[in-house]
């Protein structure tokens, strides 16, 4: 992180002026509580792009952008969010370092949970650095009954407060004119009680809150976490979240991308078959194999054919029906919900609730699901998620490949192959719960309000990951074709082949050749499911090659945030336990299948 | 005759307000979902989300089994651990026994 390696000095007094003031300018930063908008204020002011939701913890690093302030350009950062800045959580450490090494704060605060959110504010009176407040979510203070004397609080706290909706952008430009009027009134440092009383002071002065009826919305907030009612909204939200991902992303394929690529690629490819003369190199590399002087794009395994296919034709339909979901549930506030359900579940396996969250990001890709795992305290809630994630959670797009394989042989496979995935994250949690030293603490959230999700915003996000898909993957497939292609020509593979036979065609059941899979399976796992496809497996091979695959070493963008988020120590295990489980599994499963 | 008594959020009903008299920080023993760990840290985090002395919250749900308690603290509504629930003190309106 490239904030660690500037120094620490405090604020130098030069920076600010002898009334307060800021002078020379050069760095801002967004801070306030979890969920309060910060991400989506961030991307408003700088028009750089995040990802943002409504649960508390998506910023788990920090973002920086930049903004025009007169003729300056200015660095902004989006600090994750805080309650305090007495650090009593890896975020509120990594906030309260930050600060040593910003130029003004503007302190955005959640209007509708105001006494809650001028705690902070309070502490960062206490500091030598410039301060705005940005009143956010202003616009659910009126349905809410709570009504703000925006004057009296500005007059109160000494520093500029301007109400705020960044979700629209309304309050932006007017809060952006005053940045200049931002001051630091350097209040003594006050105990922990004495804050307190100056917000319970502020609040009598400046709010009044009328009594509001429950909505419709409040009713069904508290039903889905009471337990009688919470978990049966679960499983419905669960398997409807599942239905609809299918049905996009089948529809997608059948009714779209099949049929340009049968009708409109195909064609055009036999053409540059017949150019290229039918054989040879070139034709093996860019078209591939033909089968009855077809081309078959999940076979012929040429860079035009299936290395273009695999990305669009079969995995792109379900990163965007999966990231539509995901994203609908997460702007929603439903996620926290579902934590606080399994946090019974979650406890045995040495994590707690939160830790579904990113579990359910590991079902799109592992590597922001294991960036995700800061989100919980402990190194060992960490190291358990983490190493979970990479072994048990299939990503969006090994869940596509394995759909469009496995599934052709009948639905029950493909429930076998998550059945089993499921079994394992189970097992493999209560084992690790046992084995690794330590205890988890316990849950303690914020569950957020529900609220109702902008289009906008979920587009944006739907957006920025498949964006981020097709720009992180594939060139990484279409590479990882070629070279399949040019270490078959080589012969290299029936070398690797004959040595490891024992273990591929002895414990796992598979022709000698799935050993190719397996190695390139460290690549993109999608291409290795897909290459289990000219092999003619059984149903039951093919579904003990799904596991191994999805099981065995996480693919390179996976190990490479595995090695920055648990140390090579944390990895090494990991891979350990992944080799161990991988070959027990996958004998299992062999000899029962 | 109604009374106020004092017991632990774990016991309130859910529904029941009551306002938080003291919260147990320290290593003592502990019962259920109890790990251990409520050092100041723990006193800290519930007092950062507004969970502390003077303040009147509301249980609205606990999960069975020992699972968490969901609270309502003002217009916030937070989720705690069984093991913290046992250890925040309530003073509550109730029958005289």
């Amino acid at each position: 992180m490239r904030w660690r390696e500037k120094s620490f000095d405090f604020v130098l007094p030069s920076d600010v002026g002898e009334d307060g003031r800021p002078m020379g300018l050069k760095r801002i930063l967004l801070m306030g509580n979890p969920n309060v908008g910060k991400s989506v204020f961030f991307s408003r002011i700088t028009g750089v792009k995040v990802i943002a939701s409504n649960y508390p913890g998506t910023t788990v690093g920090f973002t920086k952008g930049s903004m025009k302030l007169g003729e300056e350009e200015v660095e902004v950062i989006d600090v994750p969010g805080t309650y305090t800045l007495e650090a009593t959580s890896k975020a509120e450490e990594v906030a309260s370092q930050m600060l040593q090494d910003g130029d003004l704060v503007i302190n955005v605060a959640d209007a509708t949970n105001l006494e809650r959110n001028l705690y902070l504010t309070q502490e960062l009176l206490e500091r030598q650095i410039p301060v705005i407040v940005a009143l956010n979510i202003w616009d659910d203070t009126k349905h809410k009954g709570i009504s703000i004397d925006v004057a009296k609080l500005e007059e109160r706290l000494g520093v500029p407060v301007l109400p705020t909706v960044a979700v629209t952008g309304q309050g932006i430009k007017e809060l952006v004119d005053r940045i200049p009027e931002a001051i630091s009134p350097a209040l003594p440092q006050r105990t922990r009680d004495e804050r307190w009383a100056a917000v319970g002071d502020i609040i009598e002065h400046v709010q009044t809150i009328t009594h509001h009826h429950h909505t419709w919305l409040e009713r069904l907030q508290d039903a889905s976490i009471k337990p009688l009612t919470g978990l049966p909204i679960a499983a419905v939200v669960l398997a409807a979240s599942f239905l609809v991902i299918r049905f996009i992303g089948e529809g997608l394929i059948g009714y779209v991308l099949e049929p340009l690529f049968e009708n409109l690629w195909a064609p055009l490819m036999m053409k540059l078959s017949v150019a290229l003369g039918s054989s040879g190199f070139w034709h093996d590399m860019l078209i591939g194999n033909l089968f009855d002087g077809e081309i078959d794009f999940f076979q012929s395994m040429g860079v035009l054919t299936t290395g273009l296919f695999i990305p669009l034709g079969a995995v792109l339909p379900y990163i965007l029906a999966f990231y539509l979901i995901l994203g609908l549930l997460e702007d929603v506030g439903y996620l926290p919900r579902l934590a606080v359900l399994l946090d019974n579940l979650m406890h045995r396996m040495g994590l707690h609730g939160y830790a579904i969250i990113p579990t359910m990001l590991g079902l799109g890709c592992c590597v922001p699901a294991i960036m995700a795992t800061r989100i919980l305290e402990s190194k060992r809630e960490r190291f358990i998620a983490a190493t979970l994630i990479s072994i048990a959670i299939p990503c969006a797009a090994s869940q596509a490949m394995i759909i469009g394989l496995v599934g052709a042989e009948g639905g029950q496979y493909v429930a076998m192959v998550y059945g089993t995935l499921f079994v394992v994250w189970l097992t493999l949690g209560l084992i690790l719960n046992r084995a690794v030293r330590g205890f988890s603490p316990e849950l303690l959230i914020e569950i957020p309000p529900y609220r109702r999700p902008s289009w906008r915003g979920v587009l944006t996000k739907l957006w920025m990951r498949t964006y981020g898909f097709l720009r992180e993957a594939l060139p990484i497939i279409l590479l990882a074709i070629f070279a399949i292609g040019i270490l078959y020509h080589l012969g290299v593979f029936d070398a690797i082949a004959n040595f490891t036979a024992p273990v591929v065609s002895g414990l796992f059941g598979l022709p000698e050749e799935g050993v190719v899979a397996i190695v390139v399976g460290f690549l993109r796992k999608d291409v290795a499911i897909g290459l289990l496809a000219p092999l003619s497996l059984s149903a039951a091979q093919l579904v003990v090659g799904s596991v191994v695959l999805t099981m065995f070493l996480p693919c390179i963008a996976a190990f490479v945030v595995l090695a920055r988020e648990l140390g090579i120590k944390g990895l090494l295990m990991a891979i350990g336990i992944m080799l161990a489980a991988t070959v027990v599994v996958g004998g299992l499963l062999n000899l029962v299948l | 005759m109604k009374e106020k008594r004092q017991i632990t959020v774990r016991q309130m009903q859910p529904g029941q307000s009551g306002t938080v008299v003291q919260i147990l920080g320290g290593h003592g023993p502990h019962r259920g979902r109890g790990h251990g760990g409520y050092g100041h840290g723990f006193v800290d985090r519930l007092h950062s989300l507004g969970i502390r002395p003077g303040r009147r919250i509301t249980k609205v749900s606990g999960m069975f089994m020992w699972g968490p308690v969901t609270l309502q603290v003002g217009r916030a509504q937070v989720a705690i651990g069984y093991g913290m629930a046992g250890r925040i003190l309530v003073e509550v309106e109730g029958e005289k026994l």
